[in-house]
């Protein structure tokens, strides 16, 4: 420790306020929530690397959403007279094998994938923050038994256990949200629950149990949103581990059922010809693995923006 | 010590047990039966079928009969699909296989990723912190079946150096085991950075530099224990993965390894398989963890056996 | 050692750290001399420049954002600013020593005490391991550890603060150095242990006839042990003489209001005294007397932007003379008792 950031701490010191009641401070934290999002998005901005993967992923997820729509082919359409081509003014991307459009097909899985990444996450979302935040509010024993079941679960071959989910019931994109969200959750639990834990030791929520606010206002008012950081960071961090996992079941014929296509069928499709046509490989992996560098990216620019302390350097 | 393996044993046996459970109950609710195929069977000959494989008793009597078969013989079962054959056989045949990939794989994630790390840490803010470190995050978003690919399409198709396909040799085992454990090389790499930059923050750092101690030592004597924890608590997910893993990698590179079997399994509803492949899958990584625990403790002198 | 000069003579130090937000001077010309066997006080508010001092001497500031910027540091008669990487290393640990502030984050975790102890005997002596271990263990006793023998083989988790301090002694002087610099050693401790480890450190500074740095924010402490002190404000000398001098004969305007901040010499009842407003941003650069903000004696110049130099008052007391203050005016006059409303920070009294 320099003299130099002593300095910074000393002068940062609020004065010495008058004491106050149990409501204002129990508002403060409130209020103090906006200017937080404001330093935490200046940083953010700073971070070129961040802010370039913001803006490729959202021109990714337009194009994917916007792209089928505008374009002249239908992605289902075959031509089995062209079969497979090769990149050209027509069709930017080639074709596959049953001659259809694959700039239109990549697109299309795009779509597939970002919606699996985005409502398995959400579902992970909510069974991760309200289990988290249940073992950190109650605390003692029921956190230290909750927790310990989460330490298990971590150890446990999950993939396998989506794998077997998607065997005995059938392979429906709707069970595969369910069984991917089931499994994605434990990393959003501890985190919401070591957040809880720190908060539930500060004035501000002494001061909220102290007017007699009930639990759930006190979990859904004063923890939830201040554990909303972290939760940002992870669910960030999420969609793309999620996306993994359904390309990989995709891959292996589990997932996501021909004739629709997420990137991983497209992928596991285009592996099978590749020596012949390579670029029904490389344009569908280069756009997933373009998605989930911008998403990790992002991600790790958000941990260093919304939590200055715990930046890696 | 020893009281605290042989509880974490006894723990991990209980948590087989309970995998064991969930999976034999959830392939048993799966709708139809593994001989219901699209070729129609008299009803007669399929009754004859379910009771050769046992499939007319009660679910409850079953899971005992298979549990007990397992505990008491080592006997998985046949497998419903692959007629002749006992799961067990299987095992014994593709387990050697999937056992070698594994174990390179981890090895080449170790070899590469910590070292890397470490370097990383040390050299903080250079390019031989830069290039790793952007190496890694490019790895961990190629995942297995993109890398695997491209691996192919690269060394096996246009340079054309390396075989892509079989299990024949020892060249045979490079690009699979590059596929998987790069993967979790990047990884590693980025925990024991993390690690290892943690550790050459603290304090007692400065107090050894106030010592005369060299920067090497400063390294390897005082850092490395700590900043290899994250590293090591990784070994247990970086296994399960490198076994999910195999599923990929196996089919892609046509190797006869237990991950295809599982694979197939999975697509043909072969519950013996199912349950054997699984069972033996969850017992290598409830052993990891064991181990991971132990090294733990070991590292960790805030941290006792209990 | 040459038998003339003083241990250590550090003349016009400038340590500065170069941030994303602009340079911070935070040592700015300090220049004082330790003569073997003394002790010498730096005191000074948090961000005054104290520890940095000393960490410069060790060339222990991370660089970057630090760097020294100038000055000589002649240590029996070699320049420790100047030395390359090994010369340092055969210096630190060897011959002059360090305790930090914080025990609990100073020692390893991770490593044994007898391997934390032994490790700078064995690494500047050719001492082999059990010799370096009873040496251990000795070190340990001397600083009144029970049970050293047993207890040298335990981690440092197993050691309260106050016992830990007294490991990081005990390490600091297994070498027989002879120079310790102490960062406020007792700080971060309990107040009752605090006397403890002072005396630890006397008394073996007597047993050792080593020379100390002591940093501290604390007068008291330095009233008691100290020969020398030298009173620091925003990376500068403010005051500096004998511990009689700075104390019965203080002069400038900084000292007698750290004086003043002292609880036991206050008047019971009344409502204790903090210098009123902020130690100065020193990443901003200081035109004229650091302290000129704060200083509550009647301004009888202005700050021209000079800056105040060091003037010699008797055989060795010398304080920057501030020429903008009229600090000939008898202190009670000028400081009042009374918290003035708008007081931010507390003063040196902590």
């Amino acid at each position: 420790m320099t003299d130099h950031s002593e300095t910074a701490v000393l002068a940062s010191e609020p004065a010495p306020r008058p004491r106050r009641s149990a409501s204002e401070i129990a508002e403060e934290e409130l209020v103090q929530g906006s200017s937080l999002w404001k330093d935490a998005w200046s940083r953010l901005r700073k971070n070129r690397l961040a802010v370039a993967s913001l803006v490729i992923f959202v021109l990714i997820a337009l194009a994917c959403i916007v792209g089928p729509w505008i374009s002249s082919y239908d992605s289902q359409a075959q031509d089995l007279f062209l079969g497979a081509t090769a990149p050209s003014a027509e069709h930017w991307f080639g074709t596959d094998t049953l001659g259809r459009d694959l700039l239109v097909r990549t697109l299309e899985g795009g779509r597939i994938s970002l919606m699996v990444g985005l409502l398995a996450t959400v579902v992970s979302l909510m069974i991760g923050v309200v289990y988290g935040a249940t073992a950190g509010y109650l605390g003692g024993k029921v956190d230290a038994t909750m927790m310990r079941f989460v330490d298990l679960l971590y150890a446990l071959p999950f993939t396998i256990f989506v794998i077997l989910l998607m065997v005995a019931f059938g392979r429906s994109m709707w069970l595969m949200f369910i069984a991917i969200g089931a499994v994605e959750w434990l990393s959003m639990a501890r985190i919401v629950r070591s957040g809880v834990l720190g908060l539930k030791k500060q004035e501000f929520v002494e001061a909220a149990v102290s007017l007699g606010y009930s639990h759930t206002r006190i979990i859904l008012r004063h923890l939830i949103p201040n554990v909303l950081g972290p939760v940002i960071v992870i669910a960030t961090l999420t969609v793309p581990a999620v996306m993994l996992l359904e390309a990989f079941l995709s891959f292996l014929g589990l997932g996501v059922q021909p004739p629709d296509a997420s990137w991983g069928v497209l992928i596991n499709e285009g592996q099978q010809n590749m020596e012949i046509y390579p670029w029904l490989l490389i344009f569908p992996a280069f756009f997933f693995a373009l998605t989930l560098f911008c998403l990790n990216f992002l991600g790790d620019g958000l941990r260093d923006a919304l939590d200055p302390k715990s930046a890696k350097d | 010590m020893l009281k605290f393996i042989g509880k974490r044993f006894l723990q991990g046996i209980l948590v087989l047990i309970g995998i064991y459970a969930v999976t034999f109950f959830l392939v048993a609710a799966t709708p139809g039966s593994p001989f219901s195929t699209e070729r129609a069977i008299a009803p007669e000959i399929l009754a004859q079928i379910e009771k050769f494989y046992g499939y007319d008793k009660p679910v409850g009597e079953r899971f005992l009969t298979s549990l007990s078969n397992i505990v008491l013989r080592g006997d998985f079962g046949p497998s419903a699909v692959y007629a002749n054959r006992t799961v067990t056989a299987i095992i014994a045949e593709s387990f050697p296989v999937s056992l070698k990939l594994g174990s390179i794989s981890l090895l080449v994630a170790l070899l590469i990723g910590i070292p890397a790390g470490i370097l990383a840490a040390v050299k903080k803010n250079t390019w031989l912190d830069y290039v790793p470190m952007s190496a890694a995050m490019a790895g961990i978003c190629l995942p297995t079946f993109v890398m695997g690919p491209l691996l192919a399409l690269v060394f096996g198709l246009i340079f054309a150096v390396l075989p892509v396909a079989g299990w024949f040799g020892p060249e045979f085992v490079i690009l699979p085991a590059a596929t998987l454990g790069l993967y979790y090389a990047a990884y590693f790499a980025r925990l024991t950075r993390g690690g290892m930059l943690e550790m050459l923050n603290q304090d007692f750092v400065r107090t050894a530099r106030a010592k005369g101690v060299p920067e090497r030592t400063i390294v390897w004597k005082h850092c490395l224990k700590g900043g290899l924890i994250p590293a090591i608590t990784f070994l247990g997910p970086a296994l399960a993965g490198i076994i999910s893993g195999s599923f990929v990698v196996e089919t892609i590179f046509q190797i006869p390894g237990l991950g295809q079997w599982f694979v197939k399994g999975a697509l043909n509803r072969d519950d013996f398989l199912i349950l054997g492949l699984t069972l033996l899958f969850a017992a290598l990584i409830v052993l990891m963890n064991l181990l991971v625990d132990i090294a733990q403790v070991a590292l960790n002198p805030r941290l006792k056996y209990d | 050692m040459t038998a003339t000069g003083p241990l250590l003579e550090v003349k016009d130090l400038k340590t500065s750290f170069y941030t994303r937000d602009g340079v911070v001077r935070a040592v700015d010309g300090v220049s004082f001399s330790v003569d073997k066997g003394e002790t010498l006080g730096i005191v000074g508010e948090s961000g005054s420049g104290k520890s940095v001092t000393c960490y410069s001497l060790m060339r222990l500031i991370p660089e970057p954002p630090g760097r020294i910027d100038g000055g000589t540091a002649m240590f029996d008669g070699r320049d420790l600013l100047q030395m390359d990487e090994a010369e340092l290393r055969k210096v630190r640990g060897k011959r002059i020593s360090m305790i930090f502030q914080d025990p609990m984050t100073s020692l390893n975790p991770y490593l044994k005490i007898s391997t934390q102890l032994t490790e700078a005997l064995r690494l500047h002596y050719d001492v082999d391991h059990k010799t370096a271990v009873n040496r251990a263990i000795a070190a340990l006793e001397e600083v009144g550890i029970p049970e050293a023998s047993k207890r040298v083989h335990s981690y440092p988790h197993e050691f309260s603060g106050g016992m830990r301090q007294r490991v990081m002694i005990a390490m600091a002087l297994i070498t027989e150095p002879d120079l310790l610099i102490a960062d406020e050693p007792t700080t971060a401790l309990d107040v009752t242990v605090q006397a403890q480890i002072m005396d630890i450190i006397k008394r073996r500074q007597e047993d050792l006839g080593t020379a100390v740095i002591l940093i501290t924010h604390d007068l008291g402490v330095v009233a008691g042990t100290c020969d020398k002190v030298n009173v620091m404000y925003g990376g500068r000398m403010m005051e500096s003489g004998t511990a009689e001098q700075v104390f019965y004969n203080a002069r400038h305007p900084y000292t007698r209001a750290l004086q003043k901040t002292i609880p036991s010499l206050q008047t019971k009842g009344e409502n204790l005294y903090t210098i009123p407003g902020l130690p100065p941003d020193v990443s901003k650069p200081i035109h004229g007397c650091a302290f000129y903000p704060r200083c509550p004696y009647p301004k009888t110049g202005l700050s021209e932007g000079e800056r105040p130099e060091l003037v010699e008052l008797e055989n060795g007391h010398c304080y920057a003379d501030c020429r903008f203050c009229d600090s000939s005016a008898p202190i009670e006059s000028v400081l009042s008792t009374e918290v003035p409303e708008e007081t931010e920070a507390a003063g040196a009294a902590q």
